[in-house]
């Protein structure tokens, strides 16, 4: 399709070529003709925010919990470097996003003129990609272009910078149809040869074990569903990064529960006891390894990753294979199938075995107190009253986001939207507000810390302003909890600054948005509590008061390898955990 | 901690790249950002028609490192291509200096005779000074500069590596 138009129109023509729905922005005064634009149509709807970097995290949450990509609309200067902290969140969490800014008029540019700022050199390094574009008759092209880059390969934010005069400017419009990058085409199928040896390992393995990650999320429902397939037919554990939550069902026999830093025990035993580890979609984060040289010490490593960069970067692997999930396990089965292969079934029941040993030790047990709530009391109980309902959840950073994880389970791929590469407090509540345009009839929920929702709390009246009845399920210690922890382990429990002073009354504040304000500190109330949060159909502030001296555990100390965890029956083992080396880590 | 500790390595990589506003900015920040070391950069267009330039760089690090930079590399938007010259064999590498020199007298024959036997080319004279062309690989290089230097060695100028592969194939 061929048209002329003005630049502006060409960006509302693209978004509506692409299929967007919803987009998340701010107007300001570099943006004005797109929003003109927009006010000439009514296929895409824009969704107005109260902060930049809430637009982001508000098209992360859309993105991750639809498959689809996320759209933002900022203008140039403050618009765009507000922007910067959700794009660099979205490109370490690998969220296909694109991010549209307005940009001074090209005459300006470089004259310091209001409003500027080197947006694409600003961006560069927080971006899959970005562009400056400087010529009418380029704009269709490059629009197009972003949505084939933030969504193919690894995904990733893209911005597409756009200078006043050009989308007022005239020019020829051209569709999305066979735009795809010249040269950017990545590899979606393994090398086959690789996937025969990678079955063969498998097929031999004796303690084997499956280390999934957010690449399987990444790659579709598909994806998982193949994932349980192999994992069905192997009889092999399951183990997933933060990221992968839900990509294998929590409550199946072969889960072992989330592993790293504050993984389970027989996840973490696992990974460093097995002979063969597949590591699907994951990166090997330093949330993950621990000690990188005591890593897994006796176990062959297949690692399967869209991004060969991945490979070989923070561990050595035996065999990369470079490829999109879905592919290469579809390939795997196939294989396996072909090969009619028999798994060495004694080796196996044996690992089981010694896995449901570690299983015994208990990790995550708690005490309940009927005195005072705990914090993974209130997730657990949260859980039991939502779990059989169309459910997903946020989170900000944090120690809620660890019990969170610890202690709501998924059977769903696209459930669960944290952020675990960048740790962007303030991230749940606007990605919550996504998730619910792009659900709206669905139970959202955003689990947090009373510091964390502090950070992007001016969205709630985001929220307000477009009926998204999302719920903000507050764990209230008076403290940055994880900061506090780690002044227990590693500065002699001075904590300095990192208690919540000054808090606001969140019952009140919710009120004044216009929200439902809950409050809740005794136990015996929780249940009841939680139920009226979830049967109001408008926004929930849920401030629950919880225990203040609790602790995130278990726990790999920096600088330990897996099988050096901290166990909640043993937590003063914390006081002397962390060595000279590891205080050096984060 | 860093993992296994392996000697480093001295690479010179060829990219072939769009010729784009930004591109050179995306793969020097590439490096800054992660911290991998620079030790030559050269850069020029090498097609006007399809609108490509051709990169040399060459780096030092551990083999895994030079591994990391080489897909870091290759998985920016812009870059076609990414050759490790160093791996498919023995490149050409050649750089250009331009080296200045300022002395009287017998200093003076000294210079001339040293950059003679360096098949140094005189591209500037005056009554006291020389600028001396030299191209060659960079320790021959190195090796002129060093000479030079009692000789009252003002100021070095040099282009950077330029490297291709040998025999009748495109990178």
């Amino acid at each position: 399709m061929m048209r002329e138009m003005t630049g502006a129109e060409m960006v509302m023509q693209a978004l509506i070529d692409q299929g967007v729905e919803h987009m998340f922005g701010y107007p300001g005064g570099a943006v004005l003709p797109i929003y003109d634009a927009m006010f000439h149509q009514n296929q895409v709807r824009h969704v107005l925010v109260r902060h930049e970097q809430g637009a982001v995290h508000m098209a992360e949450g859309y993105a991750r919990s639809s498959g689809k990509v996320g759209v933002v609309l900022v203008t140039s200067g403050p618009g765009a470097t507000n922007a910067v902290t959700g794009l660099t969140d979205a490109l370490l969490d690998s969220i296909p996003l694109v991010c549209i800014t307005g940009q001074v008029p090209t005459h300006l540019i470089g004259t310091d003129a209001f409003q500027e700022c080197d947006t694409v050199g600003i961006t560069r390094p927080c971006t899959k990609h970005n562009y400056l574009v400087r010529d009418i008759n380029d704009l269709a092209r490059v629009l197009h272009e972003a949505f084939y880059v933030a969504q193919n390969g690894r995904p990733g934010p893209v911005v597409v910078d756009i200078p006043k005069d050009i989308q007022f400017a005239r020019g020829m419009y051209v569709g999305p149809e066979n735009i795809q990058h010249k040269t950017y085409q990545p590899r979606l199928k393994g090398d086959p040869e690789k996937i025969r040896q990678a079955v063969e390992l498998l097929a031999k393995a004796k303690r084997p074990v499956f280390y999934t990650g957010g690449g399987v999320i990444n790659s579709g429902p598909e994806a998982s569903r193949l994932l349980r397939e192999l994992a069905r037919l192997t009889g092999h554990p399951v183990t997933s990064t933060l990221m992968g939550l839900g990509a294998y069902p929590a409550a199946d026999k072969q889960w072992l529960g989330m592993l790293g830093m504050h993984g389970t025990y027989e996840a973490n035993m696992a990974m460093h006891d097995c002979d063969v580890m597949v590591c699907v979609g994951a990166r090997f984060d330093d949330r993950i390894t621990g000690r990188v040289d005591a890593f897994s010490p006796h176990s062959k490593k297949i690692h399967i990753d869209i991004d060969p960069s991945s490979i070989n970067k923070n561990v050595k692997v035996d065999l990369p294979i470079i490829g999109d999930v879905k592919h290469v396990l579809e390939d795997m089965l196939t294989l396996w199938r072909a090969m009619k292969i028999e798994p060495d079934r004694r080796a196996i029941a044996d690992w089981w075995v010694q896995i449901d040993k570690w299983r015994a030790r208990k990790s995550l047990a708690f005490t309940p107190s009927d005195r005072i709530i705990k914090p993974q009391q209130a997730i657990k109980a949260l859980y039991d009253q939502v779990k059989d309902k169309d459910v997903y959840i946020t989170t900000e950073v944090g120690q809620h986001q660890m019990w969170a994880a610890q202690h709501f389970h998924f059977e769903q791929p696209n459930r669960w939207m944290t952020s675990g590469g960048l740790g962007t407090m303030g991230y749940g509540l606007p990605a919550a507000i996504g998730v619910q345009v792009a659900h709206p009839g669905s139970l959202v929920i955003d689990i947090a810390g009373e510091a964390s929702i502090q950070m992007c709390l001016q969205e709630l009246s985001t929220a307000l302003q477009f009926n998204l009845p999302v719920k903000i399920f507050v764990l209230n210690n008076e403290y940055m909890g994880m900061v506090r922890q780690w002044q227990d382990l590693l500065h002699g429990g001075r904590y300095s600054h990192s208690y919540s002073e000054s808090l606001p009354d969140f019952v009140k504040l919710a009120e004044a948005y216009g929200a439902v304000g809950l409050r809740c500190a005794n136990p015996a109330d929780l249940d009841a509590t939680i139920a009226e949060m979830i049967n109001v159909d408008r926004p929930v502030l849920f401030d629950c008061l919880v225990d203040k001296t609790e602790n995130v555990l278990p726990m790999i100390p920096s600088g330990k390898p897996h099988n050096e965890m901290i166990m909640p029956d043993h937590p003063e083992a914390l006081d002397e955990a962390i060595s000279e080396e590891g205080k050096m880590l984060v | 901690m860093p993992p296994i500790q392996e000697p480093a390595e001295r690479h010179t990589l060829s990219l072939l790249v769009d010729n784009e506003p930004g591109v050179l900015a995306r793969i020097v920040g590439l490096f800054s950002g992660r911290g991998y070391n620079i030790d030559s950069l050269t850069v020029s267009e090498v097609s006007h028609d399809s609108r490509r330039s051709r990169i040399t760089v060459v780096t030092t690090g551990a083999p895994m490192i030079i591994e990391q930079i080489k897909s870091q590399l290759d998985r920016l938007v812009p870059v076609h291509r990414v050759v490790d010259l160093t791996v498919i064999g023995k490149a050409v590498e050649r750089e250009l200096a331009l080296i200045k020199v300022r002395g009287k007298g017998e200093i003076r024959q000294e210079a001339l005779l040293i950059a003679d036997s360096f098949r140094a080319r005189t591209v500037d004279t005056t009554l006291e000074s020389f600028v001396f062309e030299i191209t060659g690989k960079p320790d021959k290089i190195d090796q002129f500069v060093s000479l030079l230097e009692p000789l009252g060695l003002v100021e070095v100028s040099r282009t950077g590596v330029a490297a291709i592969g040998r025999g009748p194939d495109a990178m």
